[in-house]
């Protein structure tokens, strides 16, 4: 009798056990699934973020090593807090953004991106991990925010700021940071219409730069950049590279100025561009021109009084996906396909790849002649004695007198393009007759449409 | 035109109490120039310059060392680094380390060893 109690009160013991750990599993499943945040695919109103009184013993115990700053102390930290700030673009630079605001215990962070996340994006993009290719970036920045600090308030947007919601978003949001061409008129105006701080920083090769904008008298965008620059002279970082380090300091930076601005205790960034060059490991403070009195947004008498057009402002789309030349006429360009066939059939050509060396050298197509297009432009006299020969090689090889055909190809077909028209030029004169045409879409399109085995990069 | 506005840059920055010193030649001036931000790569990827303007008539102002730099420095495709006679949109000058709206832009007039920045705004992230 005695052993049975004992047995039965043996196993009691155990369910009880299974049951508290059932409950704790479940109590933390709910608490995951509440704090998933969930996609916006517009712009809704916020409720007002709610204000902590005083900090909790978890707060104390979370933020001490910040909490024992003289610069930052308690009212710093719930002033970060209260603060809200939007972050546009979870990439290079939002990343540490978000992952340094959310640390050190930002109330609320809106994380815009129209993107999902590549496998190109990892290397500097680092809240994303494999497993979220394909999924939107701002959803899964959100989610590793989350996991980092689960009392910070995140709101994931899955879209493109545009004239028609980029007020009504920032004005939610009292900081913000911004990314390519069109979208930082767009946003400085915003922030400019909205009384709203700027913190923006861009990184690219090796290369950083950081300014506050709008900020205590401080100039904002367009006094220093009344004029967009020219469309072909804007590069992004799936064309030029950039080292993933590079914008990670330069989010980290932005970080810093937004945790100094968001506890009170100011920037000492205004009115100053920081400039880092990452090669020869030099920073670089420059005294910027005051806001400028005939701003066209900010000044005494704004022509800017609304959001614009910003694609047409600055001639140029606001993604920063490729942009696409059209140079040539129709007859001028092949498709891939059609080149495969010309390889198929071993068609006497020349094929010519105008890439710079260093992406030559992560792919190249065997038969290629490496001649790249800022040589050809410069007629460096090596590249262009090398090409004559292949000419005249290939002239000697063709039974008939037909024009030999040179066939220029690039990443995406648009140096290539450019690169048709220098030779079309040098044809008849400085090389033998020739009859160019580029390959539309270049490699990338041979990678996708021909040969899947061929490197994307 | 182009003769009006030369004269008010003239009479802004030559003084006239000092007339004789204007038919003197100024002496060359030693300059340190630097690309960056993508600039440099219009100048062979070579991000630092140092150069010395040779003695002419009149002291050199940027809007002449813009020229010079046209002349003997750039490589290539010149429409990247220079609109009119200034440098194109989206590439910020700085002279001694301070934008050179505080300085006086074009009509700046270089002294013996000013190192001058030609930065152009990096856009990615």
């Amino acid at each position: 009798m005695a052993q049975e109690a004992g047995s039965l009160k043996a196993q009691l013991k155990e369910k009880e056990k299974e049951i508290a750990a059932l409950k704790n599993k479940l109590a933390q499943l709910e608490k995951s699934h509440a704090s998933v945040p969930e996609l916006q695919d517009k712009v809704t109103p916020l409720s007002p973020l709610t204000t902590k009184p005083a900090l909790s013993n978890e707060d104390i115990m979370r933020y001490s090593r910040q909490l024992l700053l003289p610069e930052l102390g308690v009212k710093g930290q719930l002033n970060l807090s209260r603060t809200s700030v939007l972050i546009v673009g979870c990439g290079g630079l939002g990343c540490p953004l978000a992952q340094y605001l959310a640390a050190a215990g930002i109330g609320r962070l809106g994380l815009l991106d129209y993107d999902e996340v590549e496998l190109s994006n990892l290397h500097r993009q680092v809240l994303h991990g494999e497993e979220n290719q394909g999924q939107a970036k701002a959803l899964s920045a959100a989610r590793a925010v989350k996991r980092l600090n689960s009392t910070v308030e995140c709101i994931p947007y899955h879209l493109q700021l545009s004239p028609e919601n980029a007020v009504q978003l920032i004005q939610q949001y009292p900081n913000s940071y911004i990314y390519n061409v069109p979208t930082r008129y767009l946003v400085n105006d915003a922030c400019v219409l909205s009384g709203k701080p700027l913190v923006s920083a861009s990184a690219l090769r090796m290369e950083g730069q950081l300014t506050v904008y709008n900020y205590r008298g401080s100039p904002c965008y367009r006094c220093l950049y009344p004029v967009p620059p020219p469309p072909e002279t804007v590069t992004n970082c799936s064309d030029g590279g950039v080292l993933g380090v590079v914008p990670g300091i330069m989010g980290c930076f932005q970080a810093l100025e937004v945790l100094k601005i968001a506890s009170g205790q100011g920037s000492s960034c205004g009115q100053q561009l920081l400039m880092f060059d990452a090669q020869g490991f030099r920073f670089r403070s420059i005294r910027l021109r005051p806001k400028q009195a005939d701003c066209a947004v900010c000044g005494e008498s704004p022509s800017v009084t609304q959001l614009i057009d910003y694609e047409a402002f600055c001639g140029s789309a606001a993604t920063d996906k490729c942009r696409k030349l059209n140079l040539l006429s129709k007859d001028q360009r092949i498709t891939v396909q059609e080149y495969k066939s010309v390889v198929d059939n071993s068609g006497p050509h020349i094929l010519v790849d105008v890439r710079p060396t260093v992406e030559v050298d992560i792919c190249h197509l065997p038969f290629s002649l490496n001649i790249p297009l800022s040589s050809l432009e410069q007629r460096k006299s090596e590249d262009i004695r090398l090409l004559q020969q292949r000419i005249i090689q290939l002239k000697q090889q063709m039974a008939d007198d037909h024009q030999p055909p040179v066939y220029v190809i690039c990443k995406l077909g648009n140096d290539s393009q450019k690169a048709v028209q220098v030779l079309e030029k040098m044809s008849g004169s400085e090389l033998d007759s020739i009859t160019v045409k580029d390959v539309c879409g270049g490699l990338m399109a041979w990678a996708t449409k021909i040969d899947p085995a061929f490197p994307q990069y | 035109m182009v003769t009006a506005h030369r004269l008010n840059t003239y009479f802004r920055f030559t003084p006239p109490s000092l007339p004789a010193c204007a038919k003197k030649m100024a002496a060359p001036v030693a300059v340190h120039l630097e690309f960056g931000g993508g600039a440099e790569l219009l100048f062979d990827g070579v991000k630092e310059h140092h150069v010395t303007l040779p003695s002419q008539p009149e002291p050199w102002d940027m809007k002449q060392l813009l020229v010079w730099i046209q002349r003997n420095l750039l490589k290539e495709r010149p429409e990247l680094f220079v609109q009119g006679d200034s440098v194109r949109p989206g590439i910020l000058v700085l002279i001694n380390d301070a934008d050179w709206e505080l300085k006086g832009e074009l009509d700046y007039q270089l002294q013996d060893q000013d190192n001058v920045v030609f930065i152009s705004t990096l856009h990615g992230g």
